[in-house]
């Protein structure tokens, strides 16, 4: 049983922080002991899911932070806080890429996608999704580049290992009535490989 | 053959319309026919370049390679009973970059799919495009890269002149080091940027960052910065004034 006080104080926190918290840094703030911070932490998860509130206490960039409910991002989009973008599908496959085969150097994201990513590249670590780990200890010290916290806490993501699972092996048995490659053929496609929950809440739990 | 219509912006690059060519056609990816599909992928070039668009090299690396695996298909196979079979079966390579290359297309799509903060999710912070660099928090270590980037912004904007400098003039690495350190004095840090002023000469500019690279190995002074790409500051480490420095051109290696 968390002490009881801790909850609600540890919902404050979280609530007025910046920055996604960890355990640890509420321990700090609290003077608390840490397994007493991650009880509280739970109960908070808990409560927010079972009762039916706007927000959701989500894990995210190794720590904890209080989001929107995704069901609402229709009427929210409607603040207008934030000119919505989407990715190019070179960014995005150039971005799952490094997240899951870091540190990966340039010449390998080339190979995997068979085309220069350079400028997409530059435009990943524009928008700080990405950064150069080091350099590679090989001939010609390529740079090696991995993903940052903002990158995690873009798609809201515990840590790397709440990465979607790679889909190892993939029939290419798509209907074969598309035609041309339209945005709704992507998201067929993807339907159908069912990669992530409808949600897209799995990484919570 | 069916007549395509080609959307070149569509195609992320050769894997891609490759791949979009065998689901298209059904055909089975550990068993591609490349005839047809080197003819179909070459069709899909030619009416790229019918309609004035730039065919990146990589498509047409890729249209090299199908025809090289035709060719070694067609070359008559050197007979090994034992294992005569996929090993050595030209299209090997191109199946599993192409089944690699499947691999992060859909995992891309997955991650796309994701809620994303402040397109799905809504913190209440959202970081604003253009913050004002903050000044309140910790300091964090200057990596070398960001470091040589504020160089090369310093450099770029004080180009090599396109004449030659007849007079030579003496700079030394010791008087800058001296120099930066007096303008130090009294001051807790100054920005990287304000010890290159504006106008000066390049090999200025090198002698002065050589300076600050003597000061940091000398451990008076270090480079930090509120946050990732936030102004460099130097800020002094030990409160040392000039003359106590005792530094000779040569003790540095510049004379």
């Amino acid at each position: 049983m968390a002490i009881p006080d801790l909850v609600p104080l540890v919902e404050a926190l979280v609530f007025a922080a910046e920055k996604p918290l960890d355990a640890a840094q509420l321990a700090d703030i609290l003077e608390a002991e840490q397994m007493n911070i991650i009880q509280a932490l739970d109960e908070l998860a808990e409560f927010y899911d079972r009762h039916p509130r706007g927000i959701f206490l989500h894990q995210v960039a190794g720590g904890f932070q209080l989001r929107t409910r995704p069901e609402y991002a229709d009427f929210l989009r409607k603040l207008g806080r934030r000119r919505p973008f989407r990715f190019s599908r070179a960014a995005m496959e150039s971005l799952a890429i490094i997240a899951y085969r870091q540190p990966i150097t340039r010449p390998e994201i080339e190979y995997l996608r068979g085309v220069d990513s350079g400028s997409v590249l530059k435009t990943l670590m524009e928008k700080h999704l990405v950064r150069i780990l080091g350099k590679k200890d090989v001939p010609g010290k390529p740079m090696i580049y991995g993903t940052t916290s903002e990158f995690l806490e873009l798609f809201g993501l515990a840590d790397l290992a709440s990465l979607p699972t790679l889909q190892e092996f993939s029939e290419l048995t798509e209907d074969a009535g598309v035609d041309g490659m339209s945005p709704s053929h992507l998201a067929a496609s993807s339907e159908e490989s069912d990669l992530v929950g409808s949600d897209g809440f799995s990484s919570e739990h | 053959m069916n007549l395509y219509e080609v959307h070149l912006d569509n195609f992320t690059g050769p894997l891609d319309l490759l791949l979009h060519l065998i689901k298209k056609n059904e055909m089975d990816i550990y068993d591609i026919p490349i005839a047809a599909i080197t003819s179909q992928y070459l069709e899909i070039l030619d009416a790229m370049q019918t309609l004035n668009l730039d065919v990146a090299g990589e498509f047409l690396l890729m249209a090299a390679s199908l025809v090289h695996v035709k060719s070694r298909l067609l070359l008559p196979k050197v007979v090994d009973d034992e294992s005569e079979e996929d090993e050595d079966d030209p299209r090997a390579e191109l199946v599993r970059r192409l089944l690699e290359y499947q691999k992060y297309k859909e995992a891309a799509v997955a991650l796309d799919e994701q809620p994303k903060l402040n397109q799905d999710v809504f913190s209440r912070f959202a970081p604003e495009p253009e913050v004002l660099e903050k000044c309140d928090g910790g300091f964090v270590e200057v990596s070398l890269f960001d470091l040589l980037a504020a160089l090369q912004d310093v450099l770029r904007e004080n180009p090599e002149p396109l004449f030659h400098t007849v007079d030579v003039e003496q700079l030394s690495v010791t008087d800058r080091i001296n120099a930066i350190m007096s303008r130090l004095q009294g001051h807790q840090s100054l920005a990287f940027y304000d010890l290159f002023p504006d106008k000066v000469e390049r090999s200025d500019i090198v002698v002065t960052f050589l300076a600050m690279l003597e000061l940091v190995r000398l451990r008076m002074v270090r480079f930090m910065q509120n946050k990732r790409f936030g102004t460099i500051w130097l800020m002094t480490s030990v409160e040392v004034t000039p003359d106590e420095l005792e530094l000779g051109e040569e003790a540095l290696g510049y004379s």
